[in-house]
């Protein structure tokens, strides 16, 4: 029976080798200067303190190390760190050059031709601005902002909010790629809503992002008051296409008294990007935190969502899924500090490991002296797919505390051949069996998502499967 | 008895089989006639459940020696799926737990593709749910996840429902009674029966013990002890057995006396 295999091939650096032309050449040797981050923000013309935050950051980048704990990111030029930042606008790449793994993925999901050209970067903007218009529109009509960052900042109703919030939880001394951040971060989202605000929808970046053009350094910030509500939902299932390929983006949440949050993302990059996003939420009172997330694509991806419970009573949520195939190392999990009393998280994860992927789940739980009768729960459970993938379980505690309850579990496991047996016993072929045990496996994620992104997800485990068995 | 003797609808032949390096199936000799009711009965470790998922292509055993022919094609090969398709039916002693895939979804998966299945979903959940409930298996379980919680007799039952909706040309049914109560055992016999009556089935029905085969017409009875095929006869064997257990086959089978 011939089997039709989408399996990823090793990554060849040649696909992703593009010529650039000699103007674009003298730039490279130059390195990432003040003079490339002031022309940055003069061409977005911001106001003086922005400016300033980033050429501060540039000084934090240049002497910050570059992390050597997690996987390796050698395959990063560090020193041509300026292609990443501004990738030649003008280069001829079109579709017949992208990676084969890219265009069979688009076929085989459904994305309409246009939408294509655009997620894959080389074509037109996605026709979504109808959609993402509406959207503004209902969301207006109701008090809330949502917006570009960059057009927010240019409102003077908007720009001493953001002036105090703009990377306050993720300073630019928190690591490197988060001063990088910071010296050259480029669009993003902007959302505000109001005391007592609930949204019934959930607001989406896709369209946005598609509408306005995707960055690798976008900056997503959200705050929502006290006793408001909102489910904003990052990214898409269709695999997203950057010839650079760094994407060091920063998400700060500010979620206030009583408030809700719910902010759920699914990730699926082209497998040539490093994805080292950093992002982070602070609670007040009663406040609510819900992270979903999961994690396809990318050939490294460091990710670890933070929750500051700062609030008494507090609360987060994180339910995760990362699904590591073929040249993929993906070091993923959560963070959460509790920082008041009666104080609650729960952390639930799925990670699933094939054809020599790496998938690490890596948790940090603080409780400080003030967390007095909180609560942590973490469990973790790794699904490996054939013999030579990997699954890494770290969970770091730091309890500083007597009266906290804190609580890990984690399961490495692979699929029970006995489960494989019934479901081809009933007629069942073997992939579909094996595909329909990892959906299984990924359940109590999907059922945390919107239906259809719930849909597009156990496409894109279908998908990973295909090949996985011979 | 309908008995056809020139093709049997399975046949084994010389059929040997092994977990790892450990031999358990000794050159087995079997044909079940189309229509046919076998028993295959012998004591515990007898590998009895073993003949019966090597039938069924169960990867975790290897084929030593011999074929396995069903409905006049060497199966010997073929991949439990299309063993599945092609007609055959095991029901498990011990049925597995899925966690996150609704039986509803599970059981629609079973039947996608299948020859002579054209139900469309809608007229497709009626027809499961009213098996269900021709089997006092409760019709709110098909919402939920495969086997996930399910006692033993809704498992049990749940492999009943599976028999009839499948209808496959020849059923084994491993051990389907055991750990079951009373009224679950007789929802177990009654899907049995309605198994021969609405599809004129074939059965191989692995017990060891009488009790279920109380309301079934046996054609014939096979004893296995240690691997081996021993002994075979009518239905009559079955109260012999009840009356004097395995015993003497037991001892046909090991001339050296064996703790």
């Amino acid at each position: 029976m011939a089997k039709q295999r989408t399996e990823v091939a090793d990554i060849d650096r040649s696909l992703y080798d593009f010529s650039y032309g000699e103007e674009a050449a003298e730039k490279l040797d130059a390195g990432l200067t003040p003079e490339i981050v002031r022309e940055i923000s003069a061409k977005k013309d911001e106001p003086s303190w922005m400016l300033e935050h980033r050429l501060k950051s540039l000084e934090i980048y240049h002497e910050s190390r570059t992390p050597d704990w997690g996987p390796s990111i050698a395959g990063l030029d560090m020193d041509h760190i300026v292609t990443y930042v501004k990738p030649n606008t003008d280069q001829k790449s079109d579709w017949d050059s992208l990676p084969d793994d890219v265009k069979n993925t688009f076929d085989r999901l459904g994305i309409p031709e246009a939408e294509r050209s655009y997620l894959a970067g080389v074509g037109a903007q996605y026709d979504s601005e109808l959609v993402y218009h509406n959207m503004q529109d209902t969301a207006s009509r109701m008090g809330i902002v949502y917006s570009g960052i960059e057009e927010a900042l240019h409102d003077p109703k908007w720009e001493e909010l953001i002036h105090d919030k703009f990377m306050t939880l993720i300073p630019p001394t928190d690591h490197k790629f988060a001063a990088l951040h910071g010296a050259v971060w480029s669009g993003g989202s902007f959302v505000y809503v109001p005391k007592d605000t609930k949204l019934d929808f959930p607001l989406q970046s896709y369209f946005r992002l598609n509408a306005k053009g995707a960055g690798q350094f976008e900056h997503t910030l959200i705050i929502v008051e006290d006793g408001a509500d909102l489910h904003f939902i990052e990214g898409c299932s269709a695999p997203k296409y950057n010839v650079a390929n760094l994407h060091a983006g920063a998400v700060e949440l500010f979620v206030g008294k009583n408030a809700k949050l719910r902010y759920s993302t699914i990730e699926n990059w082209s497998k040539n990007m490093y994805n080292l996003n950093t992002k982070r939420a602070v609670c007040d009172e009663g406040g609510q935190i819900e992270w979903v997330s999961g994690s396809f694509g990318s050939h490294v991806g460091y990710l670890y969502p933070m929750s500051i419970l700062k609030g008494r009573k507090s609360r987060c949520t994180f339910t995760g899924i990362t699904f590591a195939g073929t040249g993929q190392n993906l070091d993923t999990g959560c963070k959460v500090v509790l920082a008041a009393p009666e104080t609650t998280a729960a952390i639930e994860t799925k990670s699933i490991s094939k054809g020599g992927g790496v998938s690490t789940f890596r948790s940090s739980v603080v409780a400080t002296p003030a967390a007095e009768n909180s609560v942590a729960s973490v469990s973790c459970q790794s699904l490996m797919l054939d013999d030579h993938s990997r699954s890494d379980t770290i969970p770091a505690m730091d309890i500083r505390c007597k009266h906290v309850d804190v609580g890990h579990e984690a399961t490495i496991g692979r699929i029970g051949d006995d489960k494989v047996f019934y479901l081809m016993s009933r007629g069942i072929p073997e992939e579909e069996a094996r595909t329909m045990i990892v959906n299984g496996f990924a359940d109590p994620v999907s059922k945390e998502l919107p239906l259809e992104y719930a849909v597009e997800m156990n496409n894109l485990i279908k998908l990973e499967m295909e090949g996985a068995i011979g | 008895m309908e008995t056809n003797a020139t093709s049997p609808l399975l046949k084994l032949q010389g059929l040997s089989a092994s977990v790892g390096d450990k031999p358990i199936l000794h050159d087995i000799d079997l044909a079940i006639g189309a229509h046919e009711t076998h028993v295959m009965m012998g004591p515990n470790g007898a590998g009895k459940s073993t003949l019966g998922h090597v039938i069924m292509g169960d990867p975790e055993y290897s084929v030593t020696s011999g074929t396995v022919t069903f409905d006049g094609q060497d199966i010997t090969d073929l991949s439990p799926d299309k063993r599945s398709r092609a007609g055959l039916f095991l029901s498990f002693q011990a049925p597995v737990e899925i966690p996150g895939v609704p039986l509803s979804s599970f059981l629609r998966a079973t039947v996608e593709g299948r020859e002579g299945f054209n139900m469309k979903g809608k007229e497709f959940r009626k027809h499961v749910r009213e098996l269900a409930k021709s089997l006092d298996f409760d019709p709110a379980y098909l919402d939920r996840e495969l086997g996930v919680g399910f006692s033993g007799g809704e498992k049990k039952k749940l492999e009943m429902l599976q028999l009839l909706l499948l209808k496959p040309k020849l059923a084994i049914l491993d051990e389907t009674d055991s750990g079951l109560d009373v009224d679950a055992l007789g929802v177990v016999s009654r899907g049995i029966q309605e198994y021969r009556k609405t599809c004129d089935g074939t059965l191989i029905i692995i017990t060891h013990n009488t009790r279920i085969l109380e309301h079934v017409d046996v054609d014939r009875v096979h004893v296995m002890v240690k691997g081996h095929l021993v002994h075979e006869d009518d239905a009559a064997l079955i109260a012999d057995i009840d009356a004097h257990g395995f015993e003497r086959f037991e001892q046909a089978a090991t001339p050296k006396a064996d703790a």
